[in-house]
């Protein structure tokens, strides 16, 4: 009897030590990544890095900056459709509680959630690219936009779902129009983690590189013409990285490293502003 | 609302009042037009759902047209003579998910059991965190470390140490040269291994309190508790964890573009170059001249789309039958 409990005992302390392992191995690739980046791509950063755009092989000086703005005006143009459409309808959401037609604009949101972004950035091809005839900037702000909306929609959806039902009973009992109540209390007490929704979705898609491919294509340029084709960070990562020189893989390093503070520092903010909102 | 009188007890005139009762009861036009501006915007989400549907049917109708159902079953993907075939391509997308699933899975449950049962307390929340910043780097990245990292590691100093126990197996026939489906198949695994972990914690939060105590009132150790009970009561729902994690495998495209290789074949080989169905269109696609090399791109793609719908359907749905009415799963978006 002794002997059985003193093996279960063991067993129990085997795999509990098997998941502090589990935990700690899935912690190595995060820290190598970051630390390589730093590794790597900090040397190569200087202010031409920010300034200037990309120069032929063996000039030396080319930077990323059309890379930067590209992404930038992208993620820009993604944000002002796709914001607006994901958070009035994860307000919709919200506030139809379960009524069927509810339920399946949350089912294909999620659906939409579901579908790679490779075939989003085929259909921005078929759908605006092809009809069009060239590669533009707008086609990779739109599939941007389509990733966006519905990641926007579920958080915003959570977000207003946490105002407490009080608060709009109480709005309603003192006359407020329901529409007042809607947008001016419970949106409003919400508000804090809408934002953040918002920013942890645009750095999601800030980082997204095959709706891109063949719809901005990507372009070695300085160019703010978001008709034509443009340039896009992760774009430019990709194609140095790939190619066979090692100047293009320095600077693929630090382009990256630019990309991941760009995704951290939204990532900070977003933080930031629930954290008022839990003291404020 | 309910029509019952409300307990208004506000002095005041009774207009006022009455004016309340009616602003709780029926909508204003402004309330309605707020509603309807609303539901116009959320049924945008499904109007574009089957714009999606719609494209990519339009565009991979001429393929659709002259290959029909053998476009699944041949082996062939060939440019030049117009003729194509996806089999390898859903084979290699297959092989490398599951690849990335046998070796995210184990660590992804572990890292859920260990956040919801063993870790102290003051580790739970760090500990999530940073497992889920491992979903906030883009895949790019991953794609970039891989080949400048994982893959000189893995071919030089693993393969030589672990060569002479394995390569009589025909998992690790052939030359070890560095893209390969093992390399595309781990750095899946670790691009997926935050959203299987988020999920299956949620699950496994999701399970009563009473369970746990139950068992451990009878007896068992912590690890029986978690082993006999809570692991079988959120059965569906890891299920559900993993399913979703695969929708995401099999959709990844960058970091698996850059690591694979690029081989139209079929074969067992882990340390031999693959390929998949998202790769060979970001690949392709660009450079693509022919209508008919377009085409047979879009239906891949179409290809690619109908599976990820239907396994995020079924992963919902299980996820869904365990927290019910929760919004799970969104937590890991």
């Amino acid at each position: 009897m002794r002997r059985r409990r003193l093996g279960r005992r063991i067993v129990g302390a085997a795999m509990t030590g098997a998941t502090y392992g589990a935990a700690a191995v899935a912690l190595v690739p995060l820290f190598a990544i970051l630390g390589m980046l730093v590794v790597k791509g900090a040397g190569s950063l200087d202010l031409n890095f920010f300034i200037k755009a990309s120069v032929p092989l063996g000039e030396t000086g080319g930077g990323f900056a059309h890379a930067i703005v590209g992404t930038l005006i992208m993620v820009a143009l993604a944000a002002a459709i796709g914001v607006p459409v994901g958070v009035g309808a994860g307000i919709y959401l919200a506030e139809s509680g379960g009524a069927k037609a509810a339920t399946i604009v949350r089912f294909v949101a999620d659906t939409l959630n579901g579908i790679p972004s490779i075939v989003i950035g085929i259909f921005a091809w078929t759908w605006i690219v092809r009809p069009t005839g060239r590669f533009s900037a707008w086609a990779g702000g739109i599939a941007l936009a389509c990733i966006l909306a519905p990641i926007v929609a579920r958080t915003t959806e959570e977000m207003v779902r946490l105002v407490p039902n009080s608060l709009r009973e109480a709005a309603l009992a003192l006359g407020y129009p329901r529409w007042r109540t809607s947008l001016q209390v419970v949106v409003r007490t919400a508000l804090p983690g809408i934002v953040t929704g918002c920013l942890v979705a645009l750095a999601r898609v800030a980082g997204e590189t095959a709706p891109l491919l063949f719809t901005a294509l990507g372009s070695l340029y300085l160019s703010t013409d978001v008709n034509r084709a443009m340039a896009a960070l992760p774009l430019q990562i990709y194609s140095y990285a790939v190619g066979p020189y090692d100047e293009w893989h320095r600077q693929a390093w630090a382009g990256a490293l630019v990309l991941i503070l760009l995704v951290l520092a939204l990532g900070i903010v977003a933080r930031l502003v629930t954290h008022r909102k839990a003291y404020g | 609302m309910t029509g019952a009188p409300l307990p208004l007890t506000a002095p005041g005139p009774p207009p006022t009042v009455v004016e309340r009762w009616r602003a709780l009861r029926r909508e204003s036009r402004a309330d309605r037009v707020y509603r309807a501006v609303l539901t116009a915007v959320a049924w945008l989400l499904p109007a574009l759902l089957l714009v999606i549907a719609a494209e990519l049917v339009t565009g991979a109708w001429p393929a659709l047209k002259t290959f029909g159902l053998r476009f699944l079953t041949r082996s062939i993907w060939d440019p030049v003579a117009s003729e194509f075939g996806v089999l390898p391509l859903i084979a290699g997308t297959l092989y490398v998910s599951a690849v990335a699933m046998l070796i995210a899975v184990p660590l992804a449950l572990g890292i859920a059991i260990f956040l919801t049962e063993f870790a102290p307390r003051r580790l739970r929340a760090p500990v999530a965190t940073l497992v889920e910043l491992l979903a906030a780097i883009p895949s790019v990245i991953y794609g970039l470390w891989g080949i400048f990292v994982l893959i000189p590691v893995l071919r030089d100093t693993v393969w030589p140490l672990v060569r002479p126990a394995l390569h009589w197996l025909p998992f690790f026939q052939g030359a070890f040269y560095g893209p390969s489906v093992l390399a595309a198949g781990v750095i899946l695994a670790i691009m997926v291994l935050p959203y299987v972990a988020a999920v299956s914690r949620e699950v496994l939060l999701a399970v009563p309190a009473a369970q746990r105590e139950a068992a451990l009132a009878l007896g068992a150790t912590r690890w029986e508790a978690v082993w006999t009970v809570i692991l079988p009561y959120g059965r569906a729902g890891i299920f559900g964890a993993v399913i979703l994690g695969l929708g995401r495998a099999l959709g990844e495209t960058m970091a698996v573009t850059m690591l694979i290789g690029n081989r139209h074949e079929i074969g067992l080989s882990l340390v031999q170059p693959g390929y998949t169905i998202a790769a060979a269109i970001a690949n392709e696609f660009a450079e693509a001249v022919t209508a008919t090399h377009l085409s047979a791109l879009v239906l891949a793609g179409l290809v690619l789309f109908a599976i990820t719908v239907v396994i995020n359907a079924a992963a919902r749905w299980l996820i869904w039958r365990v927290a019910k009415g929760s919004a799970a799963g969104s937590a890991a978006l």
